[in-house]
């Protein structure tokens, strides 16, 4: 946890907190309840915890930690199928290595690798398509996940391995997008929130322009933002603002990196290559429709699904695990029965465990909310 | 991985397939510049450009003022050096 004067501008800070002090109490609604504000991206959530800004924020305001990391919401049965291709003899098994730890039902790929898999932890699906070059009597597949962030630098993988005439790549595809599971989030009759702040570099390929449903439909402020802990004050003052002032919008703190556009180029590649999934099911979260991406038909020779036989079987998660309510911020992780006893970083029972983007490994490893008051 | 890390473009390595070399704290790695190329910024004008890079791909460019403090925060988040420990272990292979 850091303090507010290591900050880049310790004064812009201070008065960021004191302003947003004034208008938090300035909010009818908060005299009854907090206002929730939920970050959506687990970059945010990361940041949060790390320079301990929810402790410097005024008890009107609760931060509600959304499902934006990726590995965090992968559910059992999919690790489950990573394991089973991997444990093929013909098969070279790549992924990210934020993936490595997610527990299936059957362990994670770390134990797959050291039962014998031929598990490879990349950098890039760029290295992956290149390992394939390298070992052409091998089945190389990448196991693709991430939201939009990432999803632009598979399918431009698929392009480059389509264009080089490559035959033994795939991937095995668990791309999903952000808009459908806000606006599940939206429907969730267990959760009032007042506001979001809206994922950062997921913006920077889509743009701003998807989200206008949260204002127009939901009528609820959106603020696209940075990560920095500057970023992150001031896109919540952002938001409180319009609340004050009976506002719902889409305003963008993060133009410097957030195009309203989005990525034209990156765009195309998705598109091209990735066609939306009926439903895609999520750890915790249940079935979400439209919010998984697969390989199009075109591509088909590139789709792993396809190439080999998985499983496919849904598993449930375990039953002491919260995952699902912790995710959905009905819960706080430290009010999980097995948050730091049977669930740790070091044997995570739940996804939220294993990165550091999740709400549950973030609150351990910094020690959860301590109050600062950073005014005095 | 969601977060990136800033990065310099000090060399063109394939124009059609728009690759490039980038420098990121003293480790060279290619990665695809294809997100940040347009008719405004065809691929030979993007030497000395900072981009921020996701796993090999530039998905945006950054101001060069910004570079410093980002890498900053990505050090204190422990990013950074996950990341340039698996771009210099891509490198060795
Ligand atoms: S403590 Fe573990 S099991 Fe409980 S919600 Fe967090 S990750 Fe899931």
């Amino acid at each position: 946890m850091k303090y507010v004067d290591e900050f880049r501008d310790a004064e812009k800070a201070k008065s960021l907190i004191h302003e947003i002090r004034l208008l938090a109490k300035s909010i009818p609604i908060a005299k009854e309840r907090p206002i929730a504000i939920m970050e959506v991206c687990g970059g945010h959530t990361h940041s949060i915890f790390r320079y301990g800004l929810e402790g410097m924020l005024p008890k009107e305001i609760e931060l509600v930690h959304g499902p934006g990391c990726p590995v965090c919401v992968l559910p059992m049965g999919r690790v489950d199928d990573c394991v089973s291709v991997a444990k093929r003899p013909e098969v070279i098994f790549t992924t990210f290595g934020d993936a490595m730890r997610v527990p299936g039902s059957k362990g994670s790929l770390l134990q797959a690798k050291a039962d014998g898999a031929d598990v490879r932890m990349v950098y890039s699906p760029m290295d992956a398509l290149a390992l394939a070059k390298k070992n052409p009597d091998r089945e190389v597949v990448f196991f693709a996940i991430g939201f939009e962030t990432t999803v632009p630098s598979t399918a431009l993988t698929v392009l480059q391995a389509k264009a080089d005439g490559i035959r033994n790549f795939s991937l095995f595809c668990n791309h999903i997008t952000i808009v459908p599971t806000i606006k599940a989030i939206l429907d969730s009759p267990d959760l009032q929130l007042d506001g979001f702040l809206g994922p950062g570099h997921v913006s920077m390929v889509i743009g701003t322009r998807p989200y206008e449903f949260v204002s127009t439909y939901y009528k609820r402020p959106m603020v696209v933002a940075g990560f920095e802990p500057l970023d992150v004050l001031q896109s919540i003052w952002m938001v409180l603002k319009q609340i004050q002032e009976g506002r719902a919008e889409i305003e963008n703190q993060y133009a410097r990196i957030v195009p309203e556009d989005g990525n034209s180029p990156a765009l195309a590649a998705v598109s091209e290559v990735y066609e939306l999934r009926e439903f895609f099911e999520w750890r915790g979260l249940g079935s979400i429709d439209h919010s998984g991406l697969k390989v199009r038909e075109k591509y088909a020779e590139f789709d792993a699904e396809l190439k080999f036989k998985m499983p496919n079987i849904k598993i449930a998660d375990p039953k002491s695990c919260q995952c699902g309510e912790v995710l959905k911020g009905v819960i706080k992780p430290w009010q999980c029965k097995v948050f730091g006893s049977a669930c740790t970083p070091e044997t995570p029972l739940g996804a939220l465990m294993v990165s550091s983007e999740g709400a549950c490994a973030a609150y351990y490893q910094y020690g959860g909310v301590k109050k600062y008051e950073a005014a005095s | 991985m969601c977060l990136g890390i800033p990065g310099r473009i000090v060399k063109i390595d394939d124009v059609t397939k728009k690759l490039a070399t980038v420098e990121v704290s003293g480790i060279k790695r290619q990665v695809n510049i294809a997100c940040i190329v347009s008719d405004e910024h065809p691929v030979a004008s993007c030497v000395g450009d900072w981009v921020l890079v996701h796993v090999g791909f530039a998905m945006s460019r950054i101001d060069e003022a910004e570079v410093a403090q980002t890498m900053k925060i990505l050090t204190e988040l422990g990013e950074a050096q996950a990341e340039i420990e698996a771009m210099r272990l891509s490198g060795l292979r």
